[in-house]
């Protein structure tokens, strides 16, 4: 831009440069809103906590509640299952971290850190592969089998075999009453 | 050879407006008059296959997008009207459902074809590239547009395939997490989901329609390739577009919409899952999910790999290698034709995509029994994803060192018009 005869930036040469400044900063302001407004909104984040009975729950059996529009799996384990994933030698599991909202992030996938009570085992019934719904009681480890690339989970919801890359979450949550779970 | 304009208007106001605004002249040059090899073959009708296929998908979307409803509680039921209840709206989504196969059909010969005679050669690489990028923008608006009838499939797809992006949790904990949260709206797909996929449904084939506009441009600056693969050397080695092109493709773009509509008529969930006629339920995943025919040999790729974040970096890369091929391929030589181990080794790769299409529809587990031994098909996949990407590297720039082509004909007018042998 400069005047070919001056080495002097021009009036010019100092306008093109603040003006292209103030614009960059402003595309990018103006881009913001047009990103963010893809993100999750307050209402939807607003009912991210539940609250459910599990009173009718049998030993062996699963229910599944619906929590943050996934599935939430509550399993009573069985003494024969809880027995299972406490006897699996922490060096055999693919993710060796809990995985649990409830402990520290690098807190060891034992079983135990898997539950507060060994009977209730409460995870996100979401595959940590690709997010398909797995299947309770299939596989090779009693516990889930996802349809969708294989994945194989045990009796405590750790990924034992296949493409997932992570143990099921365990969700932050508390026993309101001994029959009674708060969720998020 | 673009060359100099031909084109003389033949009214007044045809000479008024043209000195005004030269859109017949531009219509003229590059409909009627552009000189065009004389020996493009069968093969070559596939490019006014795909822009007669892209007219009619925006156009049975425009009117599709009059009756549907994009949310969770309306979306299944506004398509069971369209089936029931609008007058030939069977016809519209049928025609628009089958469209979006026919138009991979079509895609498909149209790459395969430029593959074979070396169509993305110098001078075609923005040509080949930007024909790539239609293909990816294709595949995009096809799985938008596929989740929209909100069926169990619809769902499980558009999770399956949004959750791509929580691989990237891998390379830094909570970014994948992040962005699919964002694609979604919500912690899962989901009503707002849902939303903004028909947005960008609508607004892609027009997208598409403008990359198609360029992919035309940069076709009509060094002309066609042809069959032979070698330049055209004069005006003997070309016909004009109009009336040898304009009725060889308006002939083949008949035979092809009769396929189509055979298909609309008498088998218009042929190629559609069943599922899908069953409303999405976020509880509870199909036993076997699948993708639409013309993603599974990505799909089958995506699934030989036991690793999350290799699975989708293999899974794009496929796609994305296919826009360096113009400098992978290291002949000189552009058909295959004049090229006998390339040739050999294009039919094999021919056969590995379908190899690798067929993996993909199978299930997880599934297995092939030969002679007592029992071979699981994630291995036959396996061995498909390494020849699809060893086709391309080592493959290419390798046969283009050691293979001996055969001699090229002096201009393709001697080879057209040469006696036959």
């Amino acid at each position: 831009m400069a005047n070919e005869t001056s080495a002097e930036p021009t009036r010019r040469d100092f306008l093109y440069i603040a003006t292209g400044a103030v614009g960059a900063v402003g595309v990018a302001l103006t881009a913001w809103p047009f990103i963010d407004q893809m993100n999750p909104t307050g209402s939807v984040l607003a009912a991210a906590t539940i609250e459910a009975d599990i009173s009718t729950v049998q030993p062996g059996q699963q229910v599944i509640f619906t929590w943050r529009s996934h599935p939430l799996f509550v399993r009573r384990r069985t003494p024969k299952e809880i027995a299972e994933a406490r006897a699996v030698p922490l060096s055999e599991l693919p993710d060796p971290v809990a995985r649990n909202a409830n402990l520290p992030d690098d807190a060891p996938a034992t079983d135990e850190n898997r539950e507060f009570k060994p009977e209730w085992l409460v995870v996100v019934g979401v595959c940590t592969h690709l997010g398909c719904t797995p299947t309770v009681l299939e596989g090779d480890y009693g516990g889930w089998l996802c349809h969708c690339h294989g994945s194989q989970y045990d009796t405590a919801g750790r990924i034992r075999k296949g493409p997932a890359p992570q143990n099921l979450a365990v969700p932050t949550y508390a026993f309101l009453t001994p029959t009674r779970l708060k969720i998020g | 050879m673009s060359g100099q304009s031909t084109y003389v208007p033949k009214t007044s106001f045809g000479r008024w407006f043209d000195s005004r605004l030269p859109l017949m002249r531009f219509a003229h040059d590059t409909m009627l008059t552009f000189p065009t090899p004389r020996n493009l073959n069968f093969w070559y009708a596939f490019g006014a296959v795909l822009t007669v296929m892209l007219g009619i998908q925006i156009v049975t979307g425009i009117v599709l997008a009059m009756h549907y409803i994009p949310s969770g509680d309306g979306a299944f039921d506004s398509v069971e009207n369209i089936m029931r209840d609008v007058n030939y709206g069977w016809l519209l989504r049928y025609m628009h459902s089958n469209g979006a196969s026919m138009f991979f059909v079509a895609v498909y010969v149209h790459m395969f074809r430029g593959l074979y005679y070396g169509s993305y050669k110098a001078p075609r690489e923005v040509l080949w590239i930007l024909g790539v990028l239609i293909y990816l923008l294709m595949m995009a608006t096809a799985f938008l547009g596929y989740t929209l009838p909100w069926g169990q499939m619809s769902f499980w797809g558009a999770t399956v395939i949004t959750n791509f992006f929580t691989a990237f949790d891998q390379i830094h904990k909570g970014l994948g997490t992040g962005i699919a949260s964002w694609l979604w709206g919500g912690f899962g797909v989901s009503d707002a989901t849902l939303n903004r996929f028909y947005s960008l449904h609508y607004l892609l084939p027009f997208i598409i329609a403008g990359v198609v506009g360029l992919h035309v441009w940069a076709l009509h600056v060094p002309g066609n390739n042809n069959p032979l693969g070698i330049d055209v050397k004069g005006p003997q080695d070309t016909l004009p577009f109009h009336p040898y092109y304009t009725m060889k493709d308006a002939f083949y773009v008949a035979l092809f919409l009769i396929l189509y509509v055979g298909l609309v008529f008498y088998a218009p969930n042929l190629l559609g899952n069943p599922d899908n006629y069953i409303p999405a339920n976020p509880i509870v995943t199909p036993t076997d999910i699948v993708p639409e025919w013309y993603l599974l040999p990505f799909y089958a790729m995506l699934r030989s790999i036991p690793q999350k974040l290799v699975g989708v970096i293999v899974l794009f890369g496929a796609i994305l290698i296919l826009a360096f091929i113009p400098w992978l391929d290291t002949s000189k030589v552009r058909s295959c034709r004049f090229r006998p181990m390339m040739k050999v080794f294009f039919w094999l790769f021919v056969v590995d995509c379908l190899v690798l299409g067929y993996c993909g529809a199978q299930s997880v587990d599934a297995a092939w029994n030969l002679g007592g031994i029992s071979i699981g098909l994630v291995w036959v996949a396996r061995i498909g994803t390494l020849y699809y990407f060893g086709f391309f590297f080592p493959l290419m720039p390798l046969l283009g060192l050691i293979e001996t082509p055969k001699p090229l004909p002096a201009s393709i007018a001697t080879a057209v018009l040469a006696p036959a042998e």
